[in-house]
Order: structure tokens, then sequence, then C-alpha cells
């Protein structure tokens, strides 16, 4: 924001690349309602109509008409697109074919139901996800939501209705349609609708769906729905002030950082943080910060909380987990290093115990500057619980259960040996120590659960074998009592320490592992030097870093997919083409094809994809570990840029060859050329000594010799020619461009003909004023030449020629006009070949390069080449060039000295 | 009697050599051969030639250095033998200090010409600054400063006056755009060949009969100009 009111560049960047964006894609409408029977579908079919009556091409992709007349009265006559049928286990499913849609291609397209999820198989995983596809190919779209699917109202709506549903759609989604139109209906109309039967409801969800629809409930959703298309036409006022800077413009560096806590709720946090973001019109961070005890639950917990983190991401945030000792700590520094200055927090994150700062004062305290929002809870609503599988292997990472706590017991039996040992000859208050050291022992060894075991048992066996009266747990002597209590403490804060620090050792090795993994496969992939070998180096690193199977593509000249020597199971080589176009991962844990066990990830370059990472994670969890996935998106960078590496220093070799190749023929032409001029040179030399020979030759041989000298130089122009057309045909016209005057070039075109001309009439009229041309004068001076040559040869020695040059809109004609006998019509484009000529049978000497090599040089200046017929009878040969413009003259006046003396 | 004029001749294809000096000693000249550029420097150190003509292509080196180490101590006029399209070529041995050029094949009466006109420039030495230069019907009045065609005085900007001035200080030779550029603008200038093209233009305009077909102020296509006074 600027204090002029001036829109930050920033944004009026993004807002031009959006524009781009959108100029090339289809248009989105979404006919927006608050629950079903409002009337979206109808709306829609209605607007399509109207559409196809003003010519547009309307296609109805999935239109549900739920067996409603009237709506599928207007379906009639729009075309229609046949549905897919998917085997799904043991039925066949009608599914919306996208394919088909790209393929037909219409203006516009109608894809009912928005939040509808596809039957495993399809693409994609949701139907908008088909739409986006849709909107890329530049095809328009209407569709239909309500209210209750879209993602940041799912659980307000879930709240109030008592029913969630499982369709949702991301907001980010639903806010980047360009047109939405709210199809509204007052609760009590739409409640006779529903007795009045208009209103479909599935058979087996009678009962629920009557709960449903209670006048109570329909007003909320009413209301939602109109406040989010509010929210949406504000956003629209807000694009608009920002094209228009209309007053001030809001804050782009006030974002919001949302705290995803462990418990249950968080998503609520997260939903909650999505709206609030959008009402401010901010950016929004979601972390989660796992600490120490929150890396020990339970598989299913964990879950959870990346499903939340990824939720996060789907809702619009950059989302991250980090890694910290304390919560609070890890925030402000996160808050602090990405300059956010308002923290969200659920009002569940508070303390275990009463006594325990919240959450929220800990920040406070840390970071006093920064604002603390608390969110109030959810709203508990009836939730099918999490389809995830348990997974037993995300406890703590140290080996299994049962040993390590039989450990314990040993430890301390080993502890109390040695005590006993120790007993006749120190006092009990050294005893305590060895007992202490077993439980740091224990900690450091087995973690934090074991040292609290360890804590109480060490403690017991003190007492029990140390303690007078011995084997018993009596104790005689009160003050052993504090003896115990400090000694558990001591236990259990060592405990506490030790574990914390093996975690950070830990998160150490792995981090450093993690570089030095990254580390070593840049430095292999750097000395790699043939695409094989990068391959090579990829696939064994990923797939020993990520223990999974790892397949590579790389592209041909085409940017098509090569298929791999060796067949996987599973692999889809159209998924992988797919990934490559879009620039976009699909398969396993991605939008696209979430069925496959593959993930796909385009290997991204600089310029374009060089390839597709294909590979099959052994445990497919691994991947959505946000850092796991980061770790796998460098390893495809790295992969991305040698493979371009390698592609330029192939680029580099092939033009090396051919400059190489360039060179040869170069310096074989000289050769010939001058190995052919040279004796002709010699030819036409020794005709001219023996003309002027003493004493003179008789008549008869004079004519011999000049007829020698005629034919040699004759030979010579041929060889010329000849030589040129090979240059021009191995595409080695190089134009040396200089800002020429045409009348420059046909007056020494015109010099140089001069003994063909003789005295034959020649006119050159020449428009005064013309700019100067950008042009290769030496090579227009050859064209004008051969055109000459043409003309003296083909008509009578004494018929007059003209040359006119004139100026036609952006582009210099120049015309060479003659009275000769015309071209036939049928030739006026064979003439331009090479080896034609005009009159076959003639007696004309020529080879018909002339006019190819015209055309060659006038096509490489980029201007053109015809003939027109002149009248009454001739031929006017007429060749244009494209006039730029000249570079000025400014200081061409000045005279510098040292001065010449000066006219008067 | 003048004393007979000595040439050299420096080419390596025999026949064209051979024809060459009959050509000039039918002409009156005495002539020395040279095949190769050692050869060709020798000779030009002892027989002290008033005219060269050299070939470019030359078994032992590039003519273009034959002519720029002859230039270091000779100013006898050089005659440059070239192929067509070889432009670059051309340019090089004119900066180098070649004086003319002619385009193989050529024929006797060209060739001749050339060594005539040569000749006579030698012999008439530089034209003096205060001479009254006359080529057709055009006088350059230099003490006067005045340009008349046909009688008529014309009028000419500072800058056409200085090239024209320059053309007349090197009558007869071919003249690179480079060098013409470096003498009328100065150096800083070699690239702008528009602006030669341009007041080339405006001179021809105001002193030939027909622009477009000058006989005076002649265009040597890709290489520069050159200013016929004989014709």
């Amino acid at each position: 924001m600027t204090d002029d009111g001036r829109p930050d560049p920033d944004t009026l960047l993004a807002q031009i690349h959006a524009n781009d964006a959108r100029a090339h894609r289809g248009r989105l409408r979404i006919y927006f309602g608050s629950s079903a029977g409002v009337g979206k579908t109808y709306a829609m079919l209605v607007a399509a109509r109207k559409l196809r009556e003003e010519g547009v091409d309307v296609v109805a992709g999935v239109v549900e008409t739920h067996g409603r007349g009237e709506t599928a009265a207007l379906l009639q006559g729009l075309a229609a697109l046949p549905a897919r049928q998917i085997p799904y286990r043991d039925r066949v499913l009608a599914e919306f074919d996208l394919d088909a849609a790209l393929q037909r291609h219409p203006g516009l397209i109608l894809v009912d139901e928005l939040a509808h999820s596809n039957v495993a198989g399809s693409r994609h995983a949701k139907r908008w996800q088909d739409v986006e596809e849709l909107l890329a190919a530049g095809i328009d779209v209407y569709s239909t939501l309500n209210v209750q699917h879209l993602e940041s109202l799912n659980d307000v709506v879930g709240g109030i209705t008592g029913i969630v549903v499982h369709e949702t759609l991301p907001d980010t989604f639903f806010d980047r349609a360009d047109e939405v139109v709210l199809v509204d209906t007052p609760a009590d109309e739409l409640i006779e609708r529903l007795a009045t039967g208009k209103v479909y409801l599935p058979a087996q969800a009678e009962h629920a769906a009557r709960n449903f629809f209670r006048k109570g409930n329909l007003m909320a959703l009413r209301e939602l729905a109109l406040r989010r298309t509010a929210d949406r036409v504000e956003e629209d006022v807000q694009a608009y002030r920002i094209e228009r800077r209309v007053g001030q413009v809001w804050k782009t560096d006030d974002a919001l950082l949302c705290c995803i806590g462990p418990r249950e709720g968080a998503e609520h946090v997260v939903r909650g943080t999505a709206r609030l973001a959008r009402q401010l019109a901010v950016s929004w961070h979601a972390v989660y910060v796992e600490t120490p005890a929150l890396q020990r639950l339970a598989g299913p917990a964990r879950e959870r909380i990346l499903q939340t983190v990824r939720l996060a991401e789907e809702l619009g945030a950059h989302a991250a987990v980090v890694v910290g000792q304390g919560i609070a700590q890890a925030l402000v520094d996160y808050a602090r290093r990405n300059n956010l200055s308002k923290v969200i927090l659920g009002r569940s994150d508070g303390a275990a115990w009463p006594w325990q700062p919240s959450l929220a004062s800990i920040l406070g305290r840390l970071a006093p500057d920064v604002d603390r929002i608390e969110l109030g809870q959810a709203v508990p609503a009836r939730r099918r619980p999490a389809r995830t599988p348990s997974d037993p292997g995300y406890d703590d990472a140290s080996g299994n259960g049962p040993w390590r706590y039989a450990s314990v017991f040993l430890g301390c039996a080993a502890t109390t040996l040695l005590s006993a040992v120790l007993a006749p000859y120190f006092e009990l208050a050294n005893i305590v120590m060895v007992f202490l050291l077993g439980v740091v022992g224990i900690a450091l060894w087995q973690g934090r659960g074991p040292a609290v075991l360890a804590a109480f048992l060490n403690v017991a066996a003190f007492d029990f074998f140390f303690v007078p009266p011995r084997l018993s747990f009596a104790v005689s002597d009160v003050q052993y009592l504090l003896t115990f209590a400090v000694m558990l403490a001591v236990g259990l804060l060592t405990g506490q320490l030790t574990a914390g620090l093996r975690f950070q050792a830990r998160v150490a090795t792995h981090r450093e592992a993690r570089s030095r993994a990254l580390f070593e496969a840049a430095r292999d992939l750097s000395s790699t030097l043939t695409t094989e070998q990068a391959v090579d180096v990829a696939v064994t690193v990923v797939a020993r870093e990520f223990r999974a199977d790892v397949v590579i593509y790389t592209l041909d000249h085409h940017e098509r997919i090569i298929a791999p020597a060796g067949e996987q199971p599973g692999l889809d080589l159209g998924t992988a083409q797919w990934t490559c176009d879009h620039l976009h991962p699909a398969g396993l844990g991605t939008d696209t094809l979430a069925g496959s066990r593959w993930l796909y990830l385009p290997l991204k370059a600089t310029m374009r994809a060089r390839g597709v990472l294909a590979l099959r994670p052994r445990e497919p969890r691994l991947l959505l570990v946000p850092e796991q996935r980061s770790q796998l998106e460098t390893f495809a960078a790295m992969t991305a840029q040698a493979l371009e590496r390698l592609h330029y220093i192939e680029v580099a070799r092939g033009a090396t060859v051919q400059i190489e190749s360039e060179r040869l023929r170069n310096s074989l032409l000289a050769a010939l050329s001058h190995d052919l001029r040279t004796p002709i040179s010699a030819l036409v030399a020794a005709t001219e000594m023996l003309a002027g020979s003493r004493p003179e030759l008789g008549a008869q041989q004079q004519e011999l010799a000049a007829s020698i000298r005629e034919r040699a130089l004759r030979m010579a122009d041929m060889v010329t020619k000849l030589l040129d057309m090979a240059r021009i045909q191995s595409g080695e016209i190089r134009l040396h461009r200089e800002w020429q005057s045409m009348e420059e070039c046909i007056g020494s075109a015109v010099h140089a003909a001069s003994v063909l001309l003789a005295a034959r009439p020649l006119r050159i009229a020449i428009e005064p004023a013309l700019p100067l041309v950008e042009c290769d004068g030496v090579l227009i001076e050859r064209v004008l030449a051969n055109l000459l040559e043409n003309a003296c040869k083909y008509t009578p020695p004494d018929s007059p020629l003209e040359i006119l040059v004139h100026r036609a809109e952006r582009e210099l004609q120049v015309r060479v006009r003659d009275h000769g006998p015309g071209i036939p019509p049928a030739l006026k484009e064979a003439i331009f070949e090479k080896f034609t000529r005009g009159h076959a049978e003639s007696a004309t000497p020529g080879v018909g390069l002339g006019l190819a090599i015209c055309r060659a040089i006038v096509a490489a200046h980029g201007g053109r080449i015809w003939v027109e017929p002149t009248h009454p009878n001739g031929a006017t040969f007429v060749f244009s060039l494209p006039l730029g413009d000249p570079p000025s003259l400014e200081g061409a006046d000045e005279l510098l000295p040292p001065a010449t003396p000066e006219p008067r | 009697m003048t004393p007979m004029p000595v040439a050299l001749v420096l080419e390596d294809e025999r026949e064209i050599r051979r024809f060459v000096c009959a050509a000039l000693e039918a002409e009156g000249w005495q002539v020395h051969e040279a095949a190769t550029l050692r050869e060709g420097l020798v000779q030009a150190a002892t027989r002290r030639p008033d005219l060269v003509i050299a070939d470019l292509g030359l078994p032992d080196g590039d003519g273009v250095d034959f002519i720029r180490e002859l230039r270091t101590w000779s100013g006898a006029p050089v005659i440059v033998l070239s192929a067509r399209t070889r432009e670059n070529e051309k340019v090089a041995a004119l900066d180098a200090g070649a004086d003319d050029y002619i385009t193989k094949p050529f024929g006797l009466a060209e060739l001749l010409a050339r060594t005539r006109a040569s000749l006579r420039r030698l012999r008439a030495g530089k034209p003096t600054e205060d001479a009254v230069v006359r080529f057709g019907d055009i006088e350059v009045d230099s003490p006067a400063r005045v340009v008349r065609k046909a009688g008529r005085e014309v009028h000419l900007t500072p800058i056409e006056y200085r090239l024209l001035g320059v053309l007349i200080a090197n009558a007869g030779r071919v003249l690179t755009h480079p060098f013409l550029l470096r003498a009328v603008w100065g150096p800083g200038h070699s690239e702008n060949t528009h602006y030669l093209r341009v007041y080339m233009g405006n001179l021809r305009q105001k002193l030939e009969d027909d622009s477009a077909r000058p006989r005076h102020l002649l265009t040597e296509t890709g290489v520069g100009y050159r200013l016929l006074t004989d014709a």
C-alpha cells in the first residue's frame, strides 16, 4: 500500500497476469444456491438456451434433471454429450466424459453439480478438476453448486443442519469463477415445493432429508448463501477498485498465521482462518509445530493432522510443518520469518492443566507485538470416522515397545545389584546417586516413557532393598520420604531432558541425512555427461531415499514421452504425458488420478518440462509429510536441471557440427569457384591476345577468336549463377543488410549492364523522395542485373525497356518492363522455378537459373517477386522490398574540424 | 622522353600472369613477374615498380598482407585482381592501401583502361588544393570555393562540399565506405553508411545530368564510390 493512493505494483502485476491467463481460458459461471431444489439447474438451462438461440455452440455435458419434468423439457433440443460408462466393482457407472468434451470443444458446456466426486478410475478425483481442465482448454462452463458443498462452510452447515456432506469444493476454485449467479428461493416456497414433490429426494435418505428441510435450517442456509455471494461481490468490487485505482487498496503484507493444533477441531480453525483471510483479503499461512511430545502421537492422530495441513493447502494457505521444542517459540519464529502480524488459535489449544499458561498467553509474552485471535470451538457435528488405515509404524521410532520396557526392568535390576555391592561401603545418600544415574542412562538409551517407568522402579527398589526396614516398602524414617520425592522428581526431569536431547539429535541427524542426500545427488548429477547417465543417477538416488520403485521418462524432440524399455506394473504413459503437458503432478496423493499407486511428478526446468519422474513408494504415507514431499520435489527439480543442462550440451554440440560442416561447404564452394573461373579467365585472356597478335589474324580467325571469347564469358556467367544457386540452396544466403538507396542500386546495375544494353532505349522513373531501404546492395544489384539481362535476351535489340520504382503501402516496388513477346499466363509461376525457361526451344543461351536466384534473394529479404503483362505486349517483372524505419540523419550535417574550405 | 614505366605483376596463375604481362609490355611497360608473396616483396623492393597488379589469393599468404607491407615503404598504385562476390576482400585490400580492383574474369580493354588511369594519376601527381578541377561540364574552383555546372553556380552544403573534395583529391581511386565516412564525418561514424547514401544521392542530384545513370559519381556496389573525371 502506498500513501499516495497508487496500487501496489505487485498487486497490479498479479492482476495483469491473471487477466492474461484469463484471456486464453474459458469463462466459468456458477449457479449458486442455498440448497437442493432452489432451481439452479433450471436457471442454468434457461440461460444456456438463450445463448444457443444467439448462435453459441452449447453442449450439455452433465445435467441432472432428477426426474423433474420442467427441467427435462428445457434440456430438449440441446446437444448432449453421451456419458462415459465406467465399470466399478460389479456395476457400471455413468460419468461425465471429459475427453469427449475436450475433443468436441464446444463454445459452452453445461456441467451440473460442481462438487460431485468422480467414480474411482476417472482422471480426476473431483468434477471441479474436470471443469478446470475444460476452462484451461478455452471452453466456457456453466455449473451449479449448493452452499453446503463449499469447503470453508462445510462444517458450519454441518453444525446447523447436523448433516455433513463429503463432496466439497475448494473455496479458491469458487472464488476464481468469473461469475456467480445466486439462485434464491424463500424458505416457505421451497418447503411448499418439497410438499408438492417438486424437490428430488432419494428414497433411502428421505428421513434425513426431511430433517434437513426444516424451515430454520433453510433460512440459515439461505443467509449463508447470501452472505457468501456478498463476500464475492465484495471481492469483485475490490478487484474493480484495484483496476480503477479507486480509493485505497488493501494491505498485502498483513497475512495471517493459523496454528494447527494436534487435537480434533483443528480443521475448524483452518476453515475459520480461511474465511477470515478472505474477508480481510490477505494471504495466510498454516503451521503445525511438531514437538517431541507430539511426535509420539498415535498414527491416526498424526494422519488427521496431516490431513488438516493438506486441507489448509487446499483452502489456499502456505502450509508448513515446523519442528521445534516449544510450540509458542516455533510459532513466533515462523511468524517473524514470514512477516506475519496476526496469529489465529483455536480455543482448545489451551493448556492441559489449569495452572499452566495457555499457548495464547505464552505467545503474548514472547511476541507482544503480534495480534492473537482466538476462534471459538466448533459445533460438534456427526461425522463419520476418518477413513484412515491404522498404522503401527508411526510410534516412537526406536525399536519395539515390549523390549524397551523389558530392558527397563533389566536396567533397574542391574542398578540394584550394583548398589547392593556398594552398600556396605557407602552412605545411603550416595547409593541414591547410583539409582539416579540408572534413570539417566535409561532415558538416554530408551527415551522418555521407559525413563518415567525407571524413575518409579528405582524409587521402589531403593525403598525395598536399602531403606530400613529392608525388604519392605515401609519407611521407618520420615526423612526418606523427601529422598523419594526428590529422587522421583530428578528422575522424571532428567528423563524428560534427555529425551528432548535425543529428539533434537534425531531431528539433526535426519536433517543432515537429507542435506547429504541432496548434496550427493547434486554432485553425481553434475558430473553426468549423457541423459542416460543422469536418469540412472536420479533413479538410484530417489529409489534409495524414498524406498520406492522409480521410473524417469525423458522427452523426444516433439515433447512426447519416450517409453522406457522395462515394463513396470501399473505405470501409465498417458498419465505421464498429461503430467508433462500440464506441468502438474498426478497419481498417488494428488488431485488427479489419486487412485493410482504411482506418483507422477513433472521434471520442471527453467524453460519447460524435461520429463516425468514416476515413483511407487513402498510406504505411500511417507509422501504425505510435507518435508518429504518438498525433498522429493527438490530431487525432481535437480534432475530436471541436469536434463536441461545435458539438452543444451547436445544443442551446442549439434551447433558446432553444423558450423563445421558449413565452413567445409564454404571452402568447397570457394575452391570450386576459383578452380572453374581461373581457366575461363585464362581462356578469355588468350583469345584477346590472339585477336591483338601480330601479324594480324585473318577475318575468319578474328571471328573465331571473338566467338571463343564470347562463349567463354558466357560460361563464366553460368558458373557464377550455378555457384550462386549452390550457395542459396545450402541455406547460406547471409544478408549483409545496409540502408541502401534504390536509385544507387539501379544506377550501378545499369552501369554494369551497359555493354548488354548497348544503345537500347532505357527509361528510368523513380518516385521522388523515396526512403532508404534496408537490403543487401550486392544481392539486389544481382536481382536487377538478372532481370535486365533477361529483358535484353528475350526482346528485340531495339525495343525499349523501363525501370520504374514506386512506394506501395509499406513496401517498395521495382518494375523492369519490356515490350517483347511477354510471358504466357500458364508460365507465370513456373518461370521462377529452377531450370525453367520462358522459351524452351529458343536458341537464346542460358540455363534458367536467373529468376530462381532472384526469387531466393527477394524472399530472403522478406519481399515478393512476380510477373505482370505489359500493355499491349511484353512482360513486367516486379519485386518488392519491405520498407522499414531508416535511421535518422541526425548529426550527419555537423561539420567537424579540420574543416575544408567551405563554399560561399 | 619519359623513362619506361616499371610494373610488377603478382599472380600465381601462369596463364593470367602471362596474359597480363604481355598486355602491359605491348603498352610500353617494363614488366617483372612474381608468383608468390615472398617473391613479390623481393621484386617490389629491388625493382621499385611504378604500378603493382596483385592477385589476392596467393599460395603462401594473403594479397592484403602484401599490400599492407608494400605500403610501409612505397606509394606506387596497386590494382587488385579479385573474384566477384568477395566484396569484403576488396574492401580489405582497398583499406590496406590498394587503389583499384578488377573483377575476374576480366578483359584486356578493362585492364588497360585501369592501368592507363593509374599511370596518368602517377604522372600528374597529387592534385593541388588550389587548382581548378574540371570534369564533364562540372567545374570545382577550390580557391573561390565555388562549384559550377554548365557555367551555373551550384549551391552545396558544407558536408556535400567536403565529400566532393575528398572524392576529387582521390579521383579515379575506389574509396571504401569506411574511408569516406572517416574523411568526411570523422572517426566514430564509420558505421553510418546511410549518411553516404543520402549525401551521395544529393551530390548526384545536383551535379549529374541523370542521377539514376551517373557518369562521374560511380557506385562500386558493396565496396564504395569512385569519382571518374575522365569519362
